[in-house]
């Protein structure tokens, strides 16, 4: 490493991390303000007390969590299947795949919302009740998430050697098992990283959010939104500063895990493609 | 190597400690109650309180952020004070705008059982039809509203709704930096202080002070008027930092900017932090009132007046007011709060001088429009880059495709060809 290279990876780094960092040290602060006065954990015992705060962030983990599966599940299947459409077929299919992400949210969103409206008023004639609520943003969730899966499986089947499969096949496997043992494990960085891309844009989501939510949840980034007449409550670092640390530990964990593995490995001098997704 | 790993099991004991941290914590923490010394509360009516006990009833509350106690530094947790008192369980959802509640009302997404509209939002609810007249019976704490709140402008008969804050637009300025006193709204138009002057970003404040300026009327409808507002504000908009809600705390706080136009509660945040930040209230200033009103659709409407009738023990009023910092119009609650608030004169001022001070009301549906226009005119003004920014981007994108489109072209003709070879 030279040194530039050092310094600019320094700086990229510093760009990334320091407002977490301050973010973090701000939910430490003792006043309300953003000069630091001095050491508290109030505002993480206060969070912790805050049952508004923690129904937010239980609706959001549950919400992201749930439609991420989901969507992950879905996504991969229309891949597989889009995978092996004629060209004509998956060019128009994959440009209704691109809607969703190009739309512009508060369409999304709206349009969402008028939806369940509409369902909910041909359902309320038939005499069954619909709430808006979890079904409801979980739906809409699902909806936009489906297509960043479907583009993060998508190149990796293309790589995906065919002979691969049929030699599993040639040796006994019937489909299922050939898909099981073989497809998936050649796949598996794109379903992840489908999945964790899903997840990350579940948890971020406001607009489609705002217009979908129920009466009795909402998600944190609409609580954080309605503090802006007022101002944002040291709470919110405190809560940051614990989803950051729990993300950190995972992460942490799983590249341990990850070594482990690979020593183990080494060890049986064993050696499979397609690793965790980075 | 091994030390590394060592390095790396202790960061994530750390870790997992940090994070348990809170929860060690929490039972260490005794539920402070207030105790307004000497000072004597009435006994919640429990008869009255617990006459859905038992029944599952949920209630849908919608209120703005931060809008509502909920335990800190001590004071009620007003939420599960009440559902402790009553077995009624409150969903507490939050809206940022007058406007972003109105269109979740009138999308008929959700319903909900209490809301908290402003002034001019609460006459367009009446007109609408959305919100429904209160039995008052069931509302006994009612009677400890201020006289001065009764029968206002934006609900003549008072049959829709029961007052829950109030307050004054001021103008906030840092004495210290700034070096004297500020007497007149047209500072915030003074060269002097380019770069420092923070300004609304919703329309209805930002334009209320430009008619104020002008002498004109808050709730003008007269395009002329309307008119001259706007180019004041576009004539501002070189001076002004940035147009902002929730950052004008931290802004005026590091004396970022020197001057800025806000809500008087929350300048007693502000100054908590920076003792050196000045209050300026204007004789024709905006005056506000936010009021509780129980929508059309609601479910559980004498749940949701008990709520209301809670909201307004004086006891409960007393530690919201002190939380928000806003004024109170439950007298009762008033005479409960600390002498030093009660006696401020920005907060709970001498009739007087309310004399002049403008409240909103609704305006019509073309006007809305009209100063929305007006608005985003003025906020995209300095834009000018945009005319030819958007022409070339434009070409650029359309080249881009053409580019490719061709380049796709011949790729496919070279691999047509050499499949033509192949296949000989």
């Amino acid at each position: 490493m030279k040194w530039y290279s050092k310094t600019y990876i320094g700086v990229f780094l510093a760009f990334l991390y320091l407002p977490i960092m301050i973010l973090i040290i701000f939910s430490f602060n003792d006043t309300k303000g953003r000069t630091f006065t001095g050491f508290t954990i109030k505002w993480f015992v206060q969070l912790f007390h805050d049952a508004a705060a923690l129904d937010a962030l239980w609706t959001t983990i549950v919400v992201a969590l749930v439609s991420s599966v989901i969507a992950t599940v879905m996504g991969t299947a229309a891949a597989i299947g889009l995978e092996k459409m004629d060209t004509k077929l998956k060019a128009v299919v994959m440009n209704l795949t691109y809607i969703p992400i190009i739309n512009p949210e508060i369409i999304t969103g709206v349009s969402f919302m008028l939806l369940f409206v509409t369902a909910k008023k041909w359902l309320a004639t038939m005499g069954i009740d619909f709430q808006f609520g979890w079904a409801t943003l979980i739906l809409a969730h699902i909806t936009f998430n489906v297509p960043y899966v479907i583009l993060n499986v998508l190149p990796k089947l293309r790589q995906l050697d065919q002979s691969l499969v049929e030699a599993a096949m040639d040796l006994g496997c019937n489909p299922m098992q050939a898909f099981l043992k073989v497809t998936i494990h050649e796949i598996k960085s794109g379903i992840v990283a489908g999945f964790l891309m899903s997840l990350t844009f579940s948890m971020d989501d406001f607009v489609v959010s705002y217009f979908t939510t129920g009466a009795k949840h909402q998600t944190l980034s609409v609580m954080i939104y309605a503090m802006t007449k007022k101002r944002i409550s040291p709470e919110i670092n405190a809560l940051s500063t614990v989803i950051f640390i729990a993300v950190l530990a995972v992460l942490v964990t799983v590249n341990l895990l990850e070594r482990r593995n690979e020593k183990r490995l080494k060890q049986g001098s064993l050696k499979w493609k397609g690793g965790a997704a980075r | 190597m091994i030390y590394k790993n060592k390095i790396k099991h202790i960061v994530v004991w750390a870790m997992v400690l940090i994070m348990a941290l809170p929860l060690f914590l929490s039972p260490m923490q005794a539920a402070a109650e207030t105790s307004h010394a000497g000072k004597k509360v009435p006994a919640y009516d429990q008869k009255y309180y617990s006459r859905f006990k038992g029944k599952d009833v949920e209630i849908n509350v919608y209120n703005w952020g931060e809008y509502l106690s909920t335990g800190e530094d001590g004071l009620m947790d007003i939420n599960a004070e009440f559902e402790k008192l009553t077995g009624i369980k409150v969903n507490y959802s939050n809206y940022e705008t007058n406007e972003g509640m109105y269109a979740k009302l009138k999308s008929g997404a959700n319903s909900y059982d209490v809301i908290f509209p402003s002034d001019y939002m609460i006459s367009r609810l009446i007109q609408e039809k959305m919100i429904q007249p209160l039995n008052y019976d069931n509302i006994p704490n009612f009677k400890y509203i201020g006289k001065e709140f009764l029968y206002p402008a934006y609900d003549p008969k008072n049959l829709y709704s029961v007052p829950y804050m109030w307050g004054r637009v001021c103008i906030i300025y840092n004495k210290k930096l700034i070096g004297h006193e500020i007497h007149s709204v047209d500072e915030l138009w003074n060269a002097k202080y380019a770069d420092k002057i923070l300004m609304f970003k919703n329309s209805r404040d930002a334009f209320a002070l430009a008619l104020e300026k002008l002498g004109y009327d808050i709730n003008t409808e007269n395009r002329k008027e309307l008119d001259q507002a706007a180019e004041l504000l576009k004539q501002q908009k070189p001076l002004v930092q940035a147009y902002v809600m929730d950052q004008i705390f931290d802004k005026m706080q590091r004396n970022e900017a020197l001057i800025a136009p806000y809500y008087i509660g929350d300048y007693y945040i502000m100054k908590e932090v920076n003792p050196d930040l000045e209050a300026f209230i204007p004789q024709n200033t905006n005056i506000y009132y936010d009021a509780m009103c129980i929508p059309s659709d609601s479910a559980h409407k004498e749940a949701a007046e008990m709520y209301i009738n809670f909201l307004n023990e004086p006891q409960v009023a007393a530690d919201n007011a002190a939380f928000i910092m806003y004024s109170s119009p439950n007298s009762e609650a008033v005479k409960l709060l600390d002498d030093e608030i009660r006696e401020d004169k920005n907060l709970y001022p001498p009739k007087e001088e309310l004399k002049n001070t403008q409240a909103f009301v609704n305006l019509s549906e073309e006007t809305n429009l009209y100063v929305d226009q007006l608005w985003t005119d003025v906020l995209s003004q300095d834009d000018a880059y945009l005319d030819w920014v958007m022409p070339v981007f434009v070409l650029f994108s359309v080249l881009v495709l053409l580019i490719n489109s061709i380049r796709k072209r011949r790729k496919k003709e070279m691999n047509n060809a050499g499949r033509r070879k192949n296949d000989k």
